[in-house]
């Protein structure tokens, strides 16, 4: 490597490890495999993307991660998002709803709508999508630990308001093998919660096909300290995961591959993130077709979210942070991503104020409307470098995946802590190569500049609202029908116990208005709850 | 840095406070601590002010340090400290980091925090500050 490098110029790795040339031609290409994965956009591969067309039919869908305090509050940003020109929601529950805990609950004290909206009953459902056409507006529901009970919440809330769920767009995170890595909003122990995954996936390709049920982030294991290869690497290796458990029920690839969606980081070197991108549509096409023997092209499409890039933003001047979207968003639109979403400039600090969300879409609407990144579908394709690293991404993608299964696959190192282990070293070196100074980064290391307060707003935390959030619980509660709910709750129980597909009993007590906290009480009074392995290896 | 000798490695318990589940910064403080010589019982996420209060003062700890990143370390730290300071645990040094707004860091202090590490901070800021300010 770097043969050609006169002895004055010094040698230079990517993050994934792949060593970088001052120079790209025909024999570096060649050499790296040539363009024998590249074909054309919406043909096996899809190196170049899942549709013949892409954004010149139609651009990504702009969906900015939102949600606070109550339903109410949340909506009126969900219309204000809406009215400037979003098209998706993503939305943000806080944390006693992201790990299965009622409003009420003494663990919930100073968290109720802090960092997400609250969400108890289906009754906060309604408020929260009230006057939003789910047909035109399709929503992502950032959830993972209690995802099974979120998604019954919004099929029956859908349902309810006159929608055919049959038809019904939309998409839940629902990957609980990360949120062990990172993210932390984990509930049930490692099998149970796969299994769970598996019931949701298994029930949307029967009642909701149109459905999403899953996206899996190879984000989150970014933002804990993997590189990209192994970001993408790993979240295929737990898309594998999912898919297993299905089949071992009988379910056929071809009816629920193609509704498994995936959710990556944009932060890093552009070229890098770019080879990513195309390296990992080609390995994933490969994977769903030869690994599971897929037909259908869109079993084998790696849909994805390429947004965020929270772990490249700087609490450090902050304002610098609209820049780095900016090239963010750049890295995701000439990646080819189904959908977007940007972190802002002032989320170092707080929830975003509507300012710092305007700009952010704005950003995306500006790379659409006026710097040509919808005219022509992968613009960067066939460049000497920009191909060579992708054939050396996907190799090295392909390394590691390869290297999990040797170590007995994605799920055992997951539940032995081994996962999160490397990465947190992984983190832990970064972060002293900041510190020292061997890599840049504006701001932080270098162009330091004088100490001076950040023009942030803070977001208000209302204590106040948690007190309402309460009562409307407790109203909810006195008013539903109380021996529906616990029959509802029975059946959930049952279910478990069983180990058949829980969801339609979910349904149900959801229905019934049974709540979050009890619905996940029904559940680890049969399955248990995780415990965290806590391991510090080098 | 201390200049007498001690007779066992500084003892520091780090905590996730809460329902926070972004423990990346908190594990990468914890083998910073490992590394500058520490001996350091990390926690783990969800973890109440009881619990914390409890094994500080089962592992008899010389450093309560506490990682927070969701916003409620305000709220958490006001329930903590009668809790430490029952314990008889007020003489240890209680430090914080993670995602604190400088407007907290008076009220963090007035609570008995010493040591408070806003994002941004250097692992060295830390382990300097420990060795410092242990007795």
């Amino acid at each position: 490597m770097n043969d050609r490098l006169p002895p004055d110029v010094s040698p230079i790795v990517n993050e994934s490890g792949i060593a970088i040339q001052p120079l790209y031609t025909e024999d570096d290409l060649a050499a790296s495999g040539g363009l024998s994965m590249l074909g054309l956009p919406g043909e096996f591969p899809f190196t170049r993307g899942i549709h013949p067309l892409m954004f010149r039919k139609q651009p990504w869908t702009m969906r900015q991660y939102t949600g606070f305090g109550n339903a109410a509050d949340t909506n009126a940003r969900f219309k204000y998002l809406i009215a400037n020109g979003q098209t998706g929601l993503n939305v943000a529950f806080d944390l006693p709803t992201q790990c299965g805990l009622d409003s009420d609950d003494p663990l919930a004290e100073g968290e109720v709508g802090r960092v997400g909206m609250a969400i108890d009953t289906l009754r906060d459902f309604e408020i929260a999508f009230d006057g939003i056409d789910l047909d035109r507006i399709t929503v992502s529901l950032t959830v993972n630990g209690s995802a099974a009970i979120l998604i019954a919440m919004y099929l029956a809330m859908a349902e309810r308001r006159g929608f055919d769920v049959k038809k019904l767009r939309g998409t839940a995170q629902n990957d609980i093998l990360k949120e062990f890595v990172g993210r932390g909003t984990w509930i049930f122990p490692v099998d149970a919660s796969v299994r769970l995954v598996g019931d949701t996936i298994e029930y949307c390709a029967e009642h909701a096909p149109k459905y999403s049920p899953v996206s899996v982030c190879g984000y989150h294991i970014r933002e804990s300290g993997a590189n990209p290869a192994q970001e993408m690497a790993y979240a295929f290796a737990i898309a594998c995961a999912y898919a297993d458990e299905v089949l071992r029920r009988g379910v056929p690839i071809d009816e629920f591959a193609g509704r498994l969606s995936f959710n990556f980081n944009i932060f890093g070197n552009l070229f890098e993130q770019v080879a990513k991108f195309r390296a990992g549509r080609g390995l994933w096409a490969q994977i769903v077709k030869e690994r599971y023997g897929a037909t259908r092209p869109g079993s084998m499409w790696m849909r994805m979210i390429a947004g965020g890039g929270g772990g490249g933003l700087t609490f450090e001047q902050p304002e610098l942070n609209i820049v780095r979207g900016a090239y963010y968003a750049l890295i995701s639109a000439l990646s080819g991503a189904q959908t977007m979403a940007l972190c802002c400039y002032d989320e170092a600090y707080t929830i975003p104020s509507e300012y710092a969300q305007r700009i952010s879409l704005r950003t995306m609407q500006l790379l659409i409307e006026e710097m040509g990144l919808c005219d022509t579908v992968d613009p960067l394709g066939g460049s000497f470098y920009v191909e060579t690293l992708t054939n050396q991404m996907r190799a090295e993608m392909a390394r590691i995946i390869a290297d999990v299964d040797a170590r007995g696959g994605i799920v055992g190192l997951i539940a032995s802590g081994s996962i999160q282990s490397q990465v947190s070293a992984q983190a832990y070196r970064r972060q002293l190569d900041l510190e020292a100074g061997r890599f840049r980064k504006v701001g932080v290391n270098c162009y330091r500049g004088d100490a001076e307060d950040p023009k942030v707003e803070f977001h208000p935390y209302d204590e106040a609202g948690t007190v309402d959030q309460v009562a409307r619980l407790a109203d909810v509660r006195r008013t539903r029908d109380a021996s529906a709910v616990a029959r509802a709750l029975d059946d959930v129980r049952r279910a478990a116990a069983d180990r058949v597909n829980a969801m339609p009993a979910i349904v149900s007590a959801v229905k019934a208005y049974a709540s979050v906290g009890e619905i996940t009480s029904a559940l680890v009074s049969v399955v248990g709850r995780y415990r965290e392995p806590v391991r510090f290896e080098g | 840095m201390n200049t007498t000798a001690r007779t066992r490695p500084i003892k520091v318990v780090l905590a996730k406070p809460g329902l926070d589940g972004h423990d990346q910064g908190a594990k990468v403080v914890v083998r910073a601590l490992m590394a500058a010589g520490m001996e350091v019982i990390y926690t783990g996420l969800r973890q109440t002010p009881e619990a914390v209060a409890r094994i500080a003062l089962e592992e008899d700890v010389d450093v309560i340090a506490l990682s927070s990143m969701a916003g409620s370390h305000l709220a958490f730290c006001r329930r903590l400290k009668p809790l430490l300071d029952e314990a008889g645990l007020d003489d240890k040094l209680w430090i914080i980091g993670g995602n604190l707004p400088r407007q907290d860091h008076d009220a963090l202090r007035g609570l008995g925090f010493k040591g408070v590490f806003p994002t941004g901070s250097r692992l060295d800021e830390i382990t300097g500050f420990i060795e410092r300010n242990l007795p």
